[in-house]
This record gives structure tokens, sequence and C-alpha cells, in this order.
């Protein structure tokens, strides 16, 4: 891997003298590029986050309009995604829940890679911090998960909403919630990864010119760990989206009429035989977003990959 | 995910005693049921019988029980001295020969004494003869107040229980007790063996292993219990009735879900009774209807979904104010406002969309819908009883409450903001959509919130249906054969807050000296006449006053599924369904 | 190495102490009651819920609790459910053996499968098998389990009636008969939860081979003439097992911890199952036993899988 690195270098060299600089991002978005899946991937997901931003505005039937005589009605010209048992539109509320969803999945998502990432990284590298953030970690995999969210919601749900009001509060606090409650694996990850690199002989060199920690960290190691990582990540998001209405089960989530897509998975569910749109459509579009996410990941790490030049 | 009928069946256990305190029913003797009446069948002829719980029993003590679950697992070993019917009569089909009354000198004139005359020649199910004393150790261990058991509540009032000889209990009351069938009838009184919780008294009671395995007098014992998923019973041979039970054994499983239970009894026919298959009616319905193996069943007593209004400040910046009887709602305390919010509740869309217009619920202006007699036939006429959007509108409008550019209505800068919360449960869930559709035609902004069952039903979380730190809440509760207690649960003194650390009962925190004095006189009436038309009288003024807004009159005790082949079951609304058990075959 | 293990085991004790200290904490700060249960009727009155709080010992301040729970822990006395008055012991001992024959199966099913996919998956990258392996894997990560079941259920316990859907925690296997019956119950749980393990682990191999496909150590390897099968096998798997040996020691407690909604929805009474209904009931010496059991657990595959590390990759020192 030093040599790989070394060529990396000289590659990089060369490639200044002959032409104006290409910064690492300019070079991997190139190689993104040319990934088709990754390019497929990336169309999908901006329609489907321009389609639920945009899309409410444009769609005239409203969330909530109930009516009781085209309850549980297929899909039809009027109503794409056919009806609930109240005979609201589903299409109407994918669309609305769906920017929720998303922006749910990848914060959350986000914030867990973030922290399990950083914790990992410094465990990994830093032997007199290995000890107490892995016990760190040991205890928050063994903290009991339910009773733990329901002094969150005891504790910090009325601050947030006086404090960002209903709707952002609860976001930032479900988001949080998630991002803590994911960041453990990563971190074991990384970490594991860290303990193998950190002895290979580019990290010495790195270290004998005299590049500080933190640099051999950032530019040395951590692009090497990258590809558990966006497997976490990829995995995450679909596990995030459905977890927002496991909470709000718990009274922690969205109020119980914020139809994002978990939601509306879970109240299809004892209408699967008898309203199998209701259970299709919602399920479709997060699989539709997991997937995409996951191709611009496979995309993202070939681009990253220094190999691959 | 949770319940969302308020376990009716325990509801039932507690509430009783509430209503006892004073109460003059003169309950009728129904005569036990003779042998003759139904064909022979032949004991042990009918193999295995299949239960189907969503909530596993945890324990087979109905002392010691949590939740109907427990009662109706415990009544399969364990019987009171008689069963309530499904007319709120005592049956005696359990250990007592017959129903003392007043007429049979059972009952003392001045109601401080029933004599109770047992049956003679019943065994325990390991062989041992039952005698009276078993009823006084019944009484011992669950009326020591170390003992700590939920069914304690039925100890008030009575003074002793004494073996006159081994044939006759005798259970005295003081003060008198018109209502002296409050300790004995019913799943709150099962008759424990004396002998096998000689060790079980008082504090010991809580690490007792005979709760896990109970001997018992019932049709059937206990052969394998594991807490919280199955218990396995075997037909007990020293039964009194040599023709009973039909079934050899009987599995009693639990865990899962409603739906797929609804599935097990009328897709599959893989067990012959499920219970409490509380999902929306458009899946029952179907199911229900082209079923081969299994049929619904409907019985309705007093269990209501109901709307309840607040009358304290809910708003968080009161601090320790919040939510406390002395504080005043900002807009629920103008009667217009509540009446505008009544006349756009849309109970007759709910009834026929979530309840199957009686298939699990039927549609219902008034608090208390059972016994007939004390059923208000004057809330049809009550003009908050119709949903009327217009109506509403107007009401509001000449309120002096006016529309913003928000659609929200408005008076001297206090908006008509409400925040609505109940149980996690889909029906709920779907209800709430509805209210919200159309109260907000009306001008109110409405903030829905679910919590769940465990952490609504419980007096020390904020979120719970105690504290009521919101709006307008929803849940359902009922009354016993006696209403009385169930009135109380309005009247000023029981409003509760921090002082009774909110455990009173009237979490609308209501206070009108009117009702408290129609409810006073309720606890003094003997007249079952009189008494009704004072309970007509009391659910009259909660409706017109808008205290509460009740929705759907529900199926009782629980919406239970039983193979077509069942026979013999006769659901009692006021009694564990287990009550006749040993009458069932196939 | 032998110095490192006598310290971590060392420190272990520490560690759970605090962990424990915390979890109970949590359980006894968390707004769950045991009398919730009777909360469902407004009019249980008060000095009745005070009574019965007396009898469970939960009118104590809870760092009294605590201690106390903590010695009688010591001495291998896990106390009594206030639900069931049923010893904890009992209570896991009956569960432990339904956990184990679903969740533990099918855990072991996801490793197994999971790594010859993820494999596969990888050195065939973008074919065919790869595509569905990464399709059917993101249906199973959008789709929550239940609905995987819920389907199963309906399938193969409605339409077909292949196999039961309510499962019996008392068929004691003794002979062929019920050894089938054990597995027909099983089946359909297994399948829900092994089919997402698989998809787990398969993600993770098939991404860690790649990274180490193209390493010039296998460019070596191969360059020396050794055999493809050998090569990956004996050199790219090998390496890329250190993230998987964290998976898997991360995954192992969980099987202990049950899969709560698989659990729930075939009515498997297994330990997950146990863990959410003391929840809702506020029995917190049970969910304080089996969430502390669950640490242990933790903590010692976590060490376990420290010290495959340094098996697997024989750079790694631990000082």
């Amino acid at each position: 891997m030093a040599t790989t690195q070394a060529r990396l270098t000289t590659a990089t060299v060369k490639a200044d003298m002959l032409r104006p600089p290409r910064s690492l991002w300019t070079d991997a978005w190139y190689q993104f590029r040319r990934h088709r899946l990754a390019m497929a991937g990336l169309a999908v997901l901006s329609f489907l986050i321009v389609a639920t931003v945009v899309g409410p505005y444009f769609w005239p039937i409203r969330i909530d309009t109930l009516d009781y005589t085209i309850a549980l009605q297929g899909p039809s010209a009027d109503h794409p995604f056919g009806t609930d048992n109240l005979g609201r539109d589903i299409f109407a509320r994918a669309l609305w829940g769906g920017r929720v969803s998303i922006a749910v999945g990848l914060s959350a998502v986000f914030i867990a890679i973030t922290l399990g990432t950083l914790v990992g990284a410094l465990a990994g590298y830093f032997n007199k911090l290995d000890n107490p953030l892995m016990r760190l970690t040991d205890l928050f995999l063994s903290l009991p998960i339910l009773p733990l969210l329901l002094i969150v919601i005891y504790l910090f749900r009325d601050v947030l909403r006086a404090a960002f009001g209903p709707e952002v509060g609860i976001f930032i606090m479900i988001v949080t919630v998630i991002g803590l409650l994911e960041w453990m694996p990563v971190a074991r990850l990384v970490r594991a990864q860290f303990l193998s690199l950190k002895q290979k002989e580019f990290v010495e060199a790195a270290r004998a010119i005299g590049d500080p920690d933190l640099a051999i960290i950032w530019r040395h190691i951590l692009p090497n760990t990258l590809s558990p990582v966006l497997v976490a990540a990829t995995i995450g998001v679909g596990g995030a989206i459905l977890t927002e209405s496991t909470l709000s089960f718990l009274g922690l989530g969205f109020p119980p009429d914020v139809p994002t897509w978990g939601r509306l998975l879970y109240d299809a569910q004892n209408f699967i035989d008898i309203a199998t749109h209701w259970v299709v459509f919602p399920g479709f579009l997060i699989f539709v977003t997991v997937l995409s996410i996951n191709y611009i990941g496979d995309g993202l790490r070939d681009a990253l990959d220094p190999r691959k030049t | 995910m949770e319940s969302s009928y308020v376990r009716r069946g325990f509801a039932l256990a507690v509430t009783a005693t509430m209503a006892l305190a004073a109460c003059t029913q003169q309950p009728a003797a129904s005569p036990a049921p003779s042998a003759s009446a139904t064909p022979v069948a032949q004991r042990g002829a009918g193999g295995e019988l299949k239960i189907l719980y969503w909530q596993a029993p945890t324990i087979l003590n109905a002392h010691q029980a949590t939740g109907t679950k427990d009662n109706d697992a415990s009544r399969l070993v364990l019987e009171p001295l008689a069963s309530w019917d499904k007319n709120g009569q005592a049956l005696a089909n359990g250990l007592a020969a017959e129903i003392p009354t007043v007429a049979n000198g059972g009952v003392a004139k001045d109601f401080t004494s029933v004599t109770w005359k047992l049956r003679t020649g019943v065994k325990w199910s390991d062989g041992t003869p039952f005698t009276a004393d078993d009823v006084v150790g019944t009484y011992t261990y669950m009326c020591d107040e170390k003992t700590a058991a939920s069914t304690v509540d039925v100890c008030e009032g009575v003074k002793s229980v004494t073996a006159k000889d081994p044939n006759t209990a005798v259970v005295t009351y003081s003060p008198a007790q018109p209502f002296y069938f409050q300790w004995g009838v019913g799943f709150n009184t099962p008759i424990i063996q004396k002998a096998q919780y000689a060790n079980c008294l008082g504090v010991k009671a809580k690490d007792c292993p005979a709760d896990l395995k109970p001997i018992g007098t019932g049709p059937y014992k206990v052969n394998t219990f594991k807490p919280g998923d199955v218990v396995q019973y075997d037909l007990n041979e020293n039964f009194r009735d040599p023709n009973k039970p039909f079934f050899k054994t009987v599995t009693l499983k639990g865990g899962g879900d409603a739906a797929s239970a609804a599935r097990a009894v009328f897709q599959t026919g893989d067990v012959d009774y499920a219970w409490n298959l509380q999902v929306e009616a458009s899946v029952l319905k179907p199911m229900a209807a082209s079923s081969t193996t299994g049929r619904l069943l409907t019985s309705y007593a007093s269990s209501v979904e109901r709307l309840l209004v607040n009358f304290s400040n809910p708003d968080a910046s009161l601090g320790d104010k919040r939510g406390e009887p002395d504080t005043k709602h900002p807009f629920f305390t103008d009667i217009h406002v509540r009446r505008a919010l009544a006349m756009a509740t849309d109970r007759a869309s709910v009834a026929s969309q979530l309840y199957g217009d009686g298939l699990t619920g039927k549609a219902t202006c008034n608090i208390l819908t059972a016994p007939t007699a004390m059923e208000s036939k004057n809330s049809d006429s009550f003009d908050i009883c119709k949903f009327d959007l217009n109506a509403a509108n107007k009401e509001l409008d000449d309120a002096g409450w006016a529309k913003g550019s928000d659609n929200v209505r408005a008076k001297g800068g206090q908006k008509l903001k409400i925040l609505y919360q109940t149980t996690v449960n889909s029906v709920r869930q779907s209800t709430q959509a509805i209210m919200k559709s159309n109260w907000e035609k009306v001008g109110f902004q409405v903030e829905l919130k679910s919590v769940p069952a465990s952490t609504f039903f419980t007096n020390t979380s904020p979120d719970g249906a105690n504290h009521f730190w919101a709006d307008v809440e929803m849940f359902t509760n009922s009354g016993d054969p006696n209403p009385t207690g169930y009135f109380r649960g309005w009247t000023c003194k029981t409003a509760t807050g921090k002082a009774n650390n909110w455990n009173g009962s009237n979490y609308n925190r209501y206070c009108n000296p009117d009702f408290d004095k129609v409810v006073d006189q309720m606890a003094v009436e003997a007249d079952q006449a009189k008494l009704a038309q004072l309970a007509i009288q009391a659910n009259d003024i909660l409706i017109k006053d808008v205290v509460i807004i009740p929705l759907i009159n529900r199926v009782a005790p629980t919406p239970d599924g039983v193979s077509k082949a069942l026979k013999g079951i006769d659901v009692s609304g006021w009694d564990s369904v287990m009550y006749n058990i040993a009458d069932w075959s196939k | 190495m032998g110095r490192y293990i006598a310290r971590r085991l060392l420190i272990a004790v520490p560690t759970l102490i605090v962990i424990s200290f915390v979890i109970y904490a949590i359980l006894a700060l968390a707004p769950i009651d045991p009398l919730s249960q009777f909360g469902a009727d407004p009019r249980v009155p008060a000095e009745v819920r005070e009574r019965i709080r007396e009898s469970l010992g939960l009118n104590q301040p809870w760092p009294i609790r605590y201690v106390k729970w903590m010695t009688s822990m010591f001495r291998g006395d896990f106390g009594v459910s206030f639900m069931s008055h049923s010893s904890v012991g009992d209570l896991i001992a009956q569960r432990l053996p339904n956990t184990l024959a679903v969740v533990g199966v099918a855990y072991v099913f996801g490793v197994l499968m999971g790594i010859p996919v993820g494999m596969i998956s990888a050195i065939k990258r973008y074919s065919i098998f790869d595509h569905a392996a990464t399709t059917v894997a993101f249906m199973g990560f959008s789709v929550p389990t239940f609905f995987t079941g819920l389907l199963l259920i309906i399938i193969f316990g409605i339409k077909l009636r292949w196999f039961p859907f309510i499962y019996s925690s008392t068929t004691q296997v003794h002979d062929l008969d019920s050894f089938v019956f054990q597995i027909r119950q099983s089946i359909m749980p297994i399948t829900v939860l092994g089919l997402f393990n698989v998809a787990t682990i398969a993600r993770y191999v098939r991404s860690e081979m790649l990274e180490h496909l193209p390493l010039d150590y296998v460019r070596t390897a191969r360059g020396k003439g050794l055999m493809e099968r050998l090569v990956v096998l004996r050199h790219v798997l090998r390496n890329s097992l250190i993230p998987v040996v964290t998976l898997v020691a991360l995954g192992v407690p969980t099987v202990f911890g049950g899969a709560i909604v698989t659990e729930q929805i075939f009515r498997v009474p297994g330990i997950g199952e146990l863990l959410v209904t003391s929840i809702s009931n506020g029995d917190i010496p049970v969910v304080a036993t089996v969430v502390f059991i669950f640490a242990v657990l933790v903590v010692t595959f976590n060490l376990l899988a420290d010290l495959l590390y340094a098996v697997l990759d024989p750079r790694i020192r631990y000082t």
C-alpha cells in the first residue's frame, strides 16, 4: 500500500506538470462520472429529493383529505398509489412524507458515521485513548434502548419543542437519537481498520517525515477505512428511515399524522392482503432510495480509491 | 402495538368495589343452571381446547393479576363463590350452592351480613375437601394489606368472613352494605386453597410459588405454566360435575398481535378462541364474514370510547401550577367552544369506518350505556350530539371567536389550538385523523399526539391520561352494574393533581356542585328505579355540559373470535369471559 | 499478549460495574412503572397503588435498590419478577432455548451463508449474481422484518398451510415427528432473521474483498502461479475478515438479546419478547438482569474480537 501511495504521489506530481492542478475531489468526480450505476443512483436520488420537496406544491390532493367513499382503492388516474382506509391519497402522503424520511435517513446516518468514525479513529490511532473510548462503546452497546429512549423523551422533548418549535425540535431529537444509537458498530469497524493500518509501512513513513498525527489520520489512514464505513452508511439509511417510524410508536417521533414512509408501512400492515398497494408503494420508495444510495456509495468508493486512477 | 381496550375486564374488577360503597342495588338471584338443561356431555371427550391471547398471562393467582389476561387464565382453575351473568345478576355456577337473597334468608334484612351456603362434596384438584375454612383463608390472604393484592378493594367495609360450619360462610359488613355481593361474586374474589397459601400471607405474598401453580376447584388444573408464554391445563378429575369439563386439555397461548390472532381463528381455524381482536373493522369484517371456521362474539355493556375535555390549564409555562385543578383552561371554560367541538365530532363515521357499525362498536352519545334501564334516551335530542359543522361554526361565530387568515379562530389573542392525545393504536390514530379533519373545518388547530399504552395509563407519566397535560384526550373506560362509583369520577373532590399524586379519577378537573349533588343522592338511593333516574340525570349533565364527548359503545368485554364448532359460550360483560368455561364443548 | 488479556479482564470488572450502575439508573429514572398495568383503571385507589409499590420495595431510593440488586447478583440470585412472582433465573432459562433455536440458528446461518455470498459478489462484481444479491439485500434493508414475517405468514401459514405460525414452546423433541415439527415451526422466523443476517454480512464481505482484490500482494500471489481459489481463500479472505470478525462479535450478544419483532410476530417466547413485555410492565428485576447479562456478553465478545484481530493480522500489537 505504501507503494500505491507513492505511486499516487508521483502520478499527481506528473499531472501537475502537464495540466492545471486537479484536486483529489475533482479527480474523484471524474472517476465517479464514469461509474454508470453510481450516476444512475445519483439521478434517481436527486429526482426523489426534488419530487418530495417540490411535488406537494403541485399535487392537487391534500394529505389529510378524507373521503370514505373511495377507501382502500387501488391505483387509478386520480390516485396513482391508491387510497388508504380513510380514503386519503397515498401518493400525496408519500410525496409529503418522503422529504421527512429522506432527511431523517441521511442526517441520522451522517451523525452516526461521523461520530463512529471519530471515536473509532481516535481509539485506533492513539493507544492511550483506546481503552477508555472502547469501554465507552461497550457501555453504549449495552444500554437498554427502550427505557433510554423513554428517558430522552421525558427529559428533552419539551425543551427541544420550546427551543426549535414542534417540527424542527422533533427532527433534531429523532436524528440525534438514531445517530446516538447507531454509531458504535462504525466505531468498532473503523478502530479495527486503524489498528491494522497504523502498523503499515506507509504510515510509518509518513510519521518518519514528521507528518502530524491528525494529518496522518486524515490523509493516510482514513481513506483506507472508507469501505466498511460506506457499507454501514448505505445499510443505515434504510434502517434510519424505518427506525423513525418505530420511534413514533414510542411517542418519540413525529405526530401520528405525519405520513413518513415508515409510518405508511406500519399503518398498512393489517391491510397487507386486502390493500396490497398501500404496502407496495412506500416499501418500493424506501427500497429505491437505499439502493441508489448504495450505488452512489459504490461509485464513491471506487472514485476515491487511489489505486484506480 | 398496545391494547386500546382499557383492559375492560380488569377495570371492572376494581371498579366494582368503588361503586359498592353506598349503593343499594338489589340483585335478583338467578337460579343455578340445572344440569338437565344442557345435554349431558362426556367428561374429557373433547381433546384439546386452544385459546389464543395476544397478551400472555404472567401469573395465575387472580389476586395478584395485572390485567385481564391473568384474571382469565386464573379463572379456569380458581372460582369465586358466584359469577356475574350477562345481565349483571349473580349466578350460582361457582362454589355457592345458591344465591343468597333476603327472601331465602341468606341476606340479613339490614344488609350487614350475607350467609353463603356452599356446595357439599366439592374437592380441590389435589383431592382434599373444600370447606368454608378456605373461604375464610381467602379473606385472610387478600384482605391483609401487606399482601398488597390487586383485589384488595373489595375488602373495604368487610368486617369479617367466618365459617359457621364447614359448608356455610358468613360475610359481615360494617357499615351495612346494600350491595352485599361486594365480596364473593365475580373474578375479584376467586377462592384459593388455604393450605397452599399458608406460607404466602402478608409480606411473603410477593414471592409465592403457589401463584404459578394454584390448586383450585375449577374445571381445569395447571399442568405447565410458562409466565408470559403459555399455560397448559388438564381437566380436573375432582371437578364437582362428573360430566364436565368437556375438554381433556386446554392450551392458553399468549403473545403476538391481534390481527394474526384473527387470522388464526377465522382463516386457518388453528385456534378455538382468540381474545380481543381489536383491529380495524375493514380488516376484521371481511375476514369474519368469509370465515368457515370462526365467528365474532358481540355483546355490549358499558365500555365507551370517549373524548375528555380539559377544564384546567395544561400550559407548560405554568410550571408547578400546570394542569392543577385550580387553574382555568384558556378557552374550554367557554361552553360555546366545548359545544362547537362536540358538534364537529363525527362519531357516525368513526363507527362505520373503524368499528364496522356494530361489529366491534356502535356510535353513542351517552357516557353510561348499561345497564339498559340506566341508559339515557334524552341525548338523542341534544343538538351537541348531532354532527353539524354549520351549527358548530355558527356557535363560535356568535360567541365572538373569529377566524384569522390561517383559518384558526381566536378571541382576544387566544387561538383555539388543541393538543389531542391518546394511546398508540391504529384504530385510535384513524379516529384522531377523522376528528382533526372536522375540527379544523370549524376553526380549531389540532396537534395530534400518541403515547404507548404503558406510558399513557400511569399516574407517574407526564404524558399519561392522569396528568392530562393536553387539551383533549381519548380512551375507553366502563362502569359497572351500579354506576355511582363511575360518576364519582367527575366530582370536584376527585380532581386529579399534584396533591393526590395524580391518582384522582377526575382527569377533566371538572367541578360542578349540581353534578356532585346528584352523585351524592345516588350514593344513598335504595330504589332501583330512582337510582336509574339519577344516573340518567348525571349522564345528561356531563353530556350537555360537554365534559366528555362519548364516541363509541364498544363490544364488551372484548371482541373475541371463536370457533363455530364451540358451544356453550355465553359472554357476560360483567365478568371474565372464562366464567362458564366448564360449560364449553364442541 | 498474556499481560494484555489479564489487564483487559481486570478492567472488565470495573467496566461492568459502571455499566450496571448506568443501566440501573436508566431503569430507575425512566418513566416505566410497574403499576402502569393498574393504571388502566382510573379508580384504583391511591392507597392500593402505594401498598403495591411498597411491597415491591419501590419506595426505597434507587441507589439503595441498586446496591441490593448488585450484591444479590454476586451471590447468583437474580431476584424475583414483579409480574409473575417467578425467579428471574427461571424465566430466562425458560426462554433461552427458544431464542437459541430461532435467533441463534438464524445467526449461524447468516454468517455461514453471508461470507460465500459476499465473496462471489465481490469476485464477480456486477455479474447477474451480484446484482441479484444486491437487490435482495436492499429489499431486506428497506422493509421492516415484521413485514417479511407477515408476508411469510400469509403465504406459507395461511394460503399454503405449510408451516404453523403460532410457535409452541412446549414441543419436546424426542422423536423424528417432533423434530420435523420443530423445524416446521422454526423455519419462518429463521428465514426472516437469517436473510437479514446474510444480507448484512454479505455486504461487508463484498466490500472488503473489493478493497483487497486489486492489491499488490494478490497480484504477487497470482503471479507466483497460485490457483485463483487459493489466492482468494488464503490471502484475500483472511485479510478481509477483520470487519467481519468485528461484526460477528457485535452480533453474538444480540443473539442473546433476541429478536424482538420476529419473536413477537411468530409468538416465539424468547428473551427479546421477555425484555419488551417486562419493560412495558416496569418489571425492573427482569429487565435489569437481562440487560446486564447482555452487557457481560458485549464486553466479553469485544475482547474476543480484539484478540482475534491479532491472530488475523500479526502486525497488530496491543500494549
